[in-house]
């Protein structure tokens, strides 16, 4: 065998490919770009380009007020709008020194757990589409439409929501929108019987990631990784479990945690979340406190939009604070949150004024997009496709 | 143009506002007509996603709203594509891929401009942002949003096939 392999090299000269993946490809989640060495079907050198997506979100942060910036956070990561609002308007509440009232919190950690299925749905979805199976995309859409009905329901837009407040929540929440909502929670599980049917144990599925972009959990640390892509080593990091914000410490959820590090247990941790998400939302609804949900502090959070109309005290209070923006002690602050990808950070400095003097954004995908030529390298280019799906990337948030 | 069922019938049959048509199984309409009905009814878009408007995209493609039944299939190559969604954010780094990915598309060719971002540059008025997608390319539709609702991607794709439908000899000498 090696004779004749020889016999062949002596024969037809071998060389090195560099080939570009991207940026439009179907398969890399929006505008990714590698660069591939290829030795035959192996990579040897995979190197990723981003920025093609560079909005330069944190230099506009700086430029707006505290209230102005929120929008900005829907369109970083934005299949999961409402963790990044919920991470923006903690790191700036922190920073305000105020605290949300007890309803307002758990109704953030529910549109925040709603916003975790949605955009695991969207990673399941698209990740079986990758590597071949079309079904479970079709299904898994059909069920993050329901979500999306209900975020419009809630705050009138599907996908950039921007509907948590600095002090709370923009409007309180219907019965008609609860009663939807447990409706769904109630069914949610045999929607996920029905995707692990269709993948799980798929023979096709599992030769395609058991195995596949295996990275240990020393090494995974190392690498800064967190969120699913992290708990798929073995290492039970969550900031819900370890720096509790919102509700998430009256609640009881489990972290699933993977054992070999591959695509494989990334997906089961992902799907274990998606559970527990659902869990975390009954609990959310089963014990929704009453109460108002905004804070109290008529000098840092902007008024409700009909008392502004028809008193003037409310009115001046909301043009000092869209025009000049809160008056706040000067200090740094950095919170973290639990995103459906990984932590996502917000580190504010401020000068005193009612702008930001420096907003700068941690964000998961950027770090996840670093590991890929650790995952990637000496592996087939088929699994290139595997592990760019697996460290569930969004290049919105990437490059910011 | 139209189609004749009754059979035998002699009688002068109106099938469209100043089309009649004499016996049965007989097919008259110009050539115009028939060809920018194939084209306007099979729409292969280019899948390519900028930015947030490619996630309602992809609710438009999957079950729930099902571009399938109005011809459409996602291709995966510029080469085998009718129309292309600007969908998202066209930062000045990515602006010379997409206009090469048109450059690939066979003639003749159209451009749905998605979003605030793509067609004005939305709330990013950055250094890194382009202000419009159009000042670089030539877009037939354009539709507002941000993101645009599945329902107005649909809107979109309706008003590009009436535009189809309305060109004379378009798909032969194209601009």
């Amino acid at each position: 065998m090696d004779k004749e392999m020889e016999e062949i090299e002596k024969t037809f000269e071998t060389k090195e490919l560099t080939v570009s993946l991207g940026p439009q490809h179907p398969a890399t989640h929006g505008v990714l770009r590698l660069v591939l060495d290829l030795d035959g079907e192996t990579v040897v050198k995979c190197t990723p380009y981003v920025g093609y997506l560079h909005r330069g979100v944190e230099k506009l942060g700086e430029n707006r007020t505290y209230f102005a910036a929120l929008p900005l956070s829907d369109r970083l990561d934005y299949i999961s709008s409402m963790n990044n609002n919920v991470g923006y308007v903690n790191a700036v509440e922190k920073l305000f020194g105020i605290e949300a009232p007890e309803r307002a919190r758990y109704i953030r950690t529910m549109v925040a757990e709603m916003g975790r299925i949605s955009s695991h749905i969207i990673w399941l979805g698209t990740h079986v589409l990758d590597i071949g199976a079309t079904t479970p995309f079709l299904h898994a859409m059909a069920q993050r439409e329901r979500l999306l009905d209900l975020f419009e329901e809630l705050c009138g837009a599907r996908l950039t929501v921007s509907y948590p407040r600095v002090g709370g929540v923009r409007n309180d929440i219907s019965q008609e929108f609860l009663d939807a909502l447990y409706q769904f929670v109630l069914e949610f599980p045999s929607h996920m019987d029905d995707y692990e049917t269709l993948v799980t144990e798929n023979r096709i599925w599992k030769d395609r990631t058991v195995g596949i972009g295996v990275i240990s959990a020393e090494e995974a640390i190392n690498w800064g990784l967190t969120g699913g892509t992290l708990r798929g080593s073995g290492v039970d990091y969550d900031v819900r479990k370890y720096f509790p914000y919102d509700a998430y410490d009256k609640v009881d959820f489990e972290v699933p945690v993977g054992r070999n590090g591959d695509c494989y247990d990334r997906y089961l941790v992902r799907v274990g979340e998606m559970r527990q998400a659902n869990r975390i939302m009954k609990q959310c609804i089963e014990n929704l406190p009453a109460g108002p949900v905004m804070a109290d502090a008529p000098k840092l959070t902007l008024p409700p939009k009909d008392l502004v109309l028809k008193d003037m005290e409310h009115l001046i209070h909301q043009f000092i604070l869209i025009t000049k923006g809160p008056t706040i002690p000067e200090g740094e602050v950095y919170v973290g949150t639990e995103v459906p990808k990984g932590e996502l950070g917000f580190y504010f400095v401020s000068d005193g004024t009612g702008k930001p003097y420096r907003m700068r954004v941690r964000a998961p995908s950027f770090v996840h997009a670093s590991v890929l030529p650790r995952l990637s390298e000496g592996g087939l280019i088929a699994d290139v496709i595997a592990n760019i799906g697996t460290i569930d990337i969004v290049l919105g948030e990437c490059d910011r | 143009m139209g189609l004749i069922t009754e059979v035998g019938s002699a009688a002068l049959v109106e099938v469209e506002e100043g089309t009649k048509i004499m016996s049965p199984n007989i097919i008259i309409t110009s050539f115009d007509k028939l060809i920018n009905w194939g084209r306007s009814s099979s729409l292969w878009p280019m899948t390519f996603g900028l930015a947030c408007c490619a996630i309602e995209m992809m609710a438009t493609y999957a079950s729930h709203n099902d571009l399938d039944r109005m011809g459409i299939i996602p291709r995966g190559s510029p080469r085998q594509s009718d129309f292309m969604f600007i969908a998202g954010t066209v930062t000045k780094k990515m602006s010379q891929v997409v206009r090469r990915v048109y450059d690939q598309m066979p003639e003749p060719r159209y451009v749905i401009s998605v979003g605030s971002c793509a067609n004005s540059g939305g709330i990013f008025n950055t250094y890194s942002t382009v202000q419009g997608c159009d000042t670089f390319l030539p877009v037939d539709v354009y539709i507002p949003g941000c993101p645009p609702r599945p329902e107005a991607f649909i809107e979109g794709i309706i008003r590009l096939q009436e535009k189809i439908k309305a060109e004379h000899f378009h798909w032969s000498r194209w601009r």
